[in-house]
């Protein structure tokens, strides 16, 4: 297959850069966002980054909790989206309102859920093995703020169940001494908390999590002879 | 069935009512959060323990793909 011969540039566009040649990888060092590109392209090329296929033992019912966490992730921003357009009064009462507001809840039961079963079947693994102990930290730390995130949409219901949790709630803030800062019986701010800054926090650590899996492979079951193999060569076939 | 399900199970789960809790020794817990649990735990035996569909033909095939 013979290589595509170079258009001549439209008018009032700019010709592309030379890929390659020693002009062009000269002006590729001193550029930022090269330098950047080819870190990216080296760590995750395309062939990683969206696999056609798994190595053989991903064939376990274990190793779906993680994506089904994510689908139920979406589900949850999806239904929140919709909520927070309409507002309290029409999760409150309308049934239209009414069954997005479960379709949120349960979603986020579910999410924790497989989130939970995900945790479990990484943890009996040792799934921070062969290099991969920032996928493992990244994890936790997803399930931590999910937490944060899941209590700031308890106490922003706008019903009495939120003011009963966040009464009760502001007493473990304001005895760890944050509760200045984080004050839970405030609407306005446990909203923005759950509405933005929060699930943008999640979005992001899913996000790294899921590149950080692409970038190190699936984690293999531990070897039945008591190895300490990390995978890495399976990581490799991933 | 529904009856039964509102009447017996239903009054359990019922998260508008008081929660019934499970008392034993230092632990108590709410029997709606013990069945989340327990729940959680069948799932995750029986993903151990279920085989994947067309995990035999992979290993047939052998290796990674």
């Amino acid at each position: 297959m013979s290589a595509p011969e170079a258009q001549p540039p439209e008018p009032g566009r700019p010709s592309p850069p030379p890929r390659s040649g020693a002009t062009g990888a000269s002006e590729a060092r001193s550029s930022w966002t090269a330098r950047l590109r080819d870190s990216a392209v080296s760590a995750w090329p395309p062939e990683r980054l969206l696999p056609d296929s798994q190595p053989t033992y991903v064939s376990s019912w274990i190793y779906v909790f993680g994506a089904a966490t994510i689908g139920a992730f979406i589900v949850i921003v999806g239904s929140g989206v919709i909520l927070g357009l309409k507002g309290p009064a029409w999760w409150h009462d309308t049934g239209v309102g009414h069954f997005f507001n479960s379709i949120h809840l349960w979603s986020v039961e579910i999410f924790f859920f497989t989130m939970v079963v995900h945790l479990w079947g990484k943890f009996f693994m040792a799934a921070w093995r062969g290099g991969r102990a920032r996928t493992w930290m990244s994890g936790a730390v997803v399930f931590l703020v999910s937490i944060g995130t899941a209590f700031t949409g308890y106490v922003s219901q706008q019903n009495f169940d939120s003011q009963w949790i966040s009464t009760q709630g502001k007493d473990a803030m304001n005895s760890v001494g944050i509760g200045a800062f984080f004050n839970v019986t405030n609407f306005g701010q446990m909203y923005t908390y759950h509405v933005l800054l929060l699930p943008l926090a999640v979005t992001i650590l899913v996000a790294g999590h899921i590149l950080l899996v692409r970038r190190h492979g699936v984690v293999p079951p531990i070897p039945l002879g008591g190895a300490s193999g990390g995978g890495e060569a399976a990581a490799e076939g991933s | 069935m529904v009856g039964i399900a509102s009447g017996g199970l239903g009054a359990i789960f019922d998260l508008n009512q008081p929660a019934h809790y499970v008392h034993w020794h230092f632990f108590e817990m709410s029997v709606a959060n013990v069945s989340v649990i327990v729940a959680m735990l069948i799932v995750f035996a029986l993903a151990i323990l279920l085989p994947f569909p067309g995990s035999k033909r992979r290993r047939r095939q052998g290796g990674a793909e």
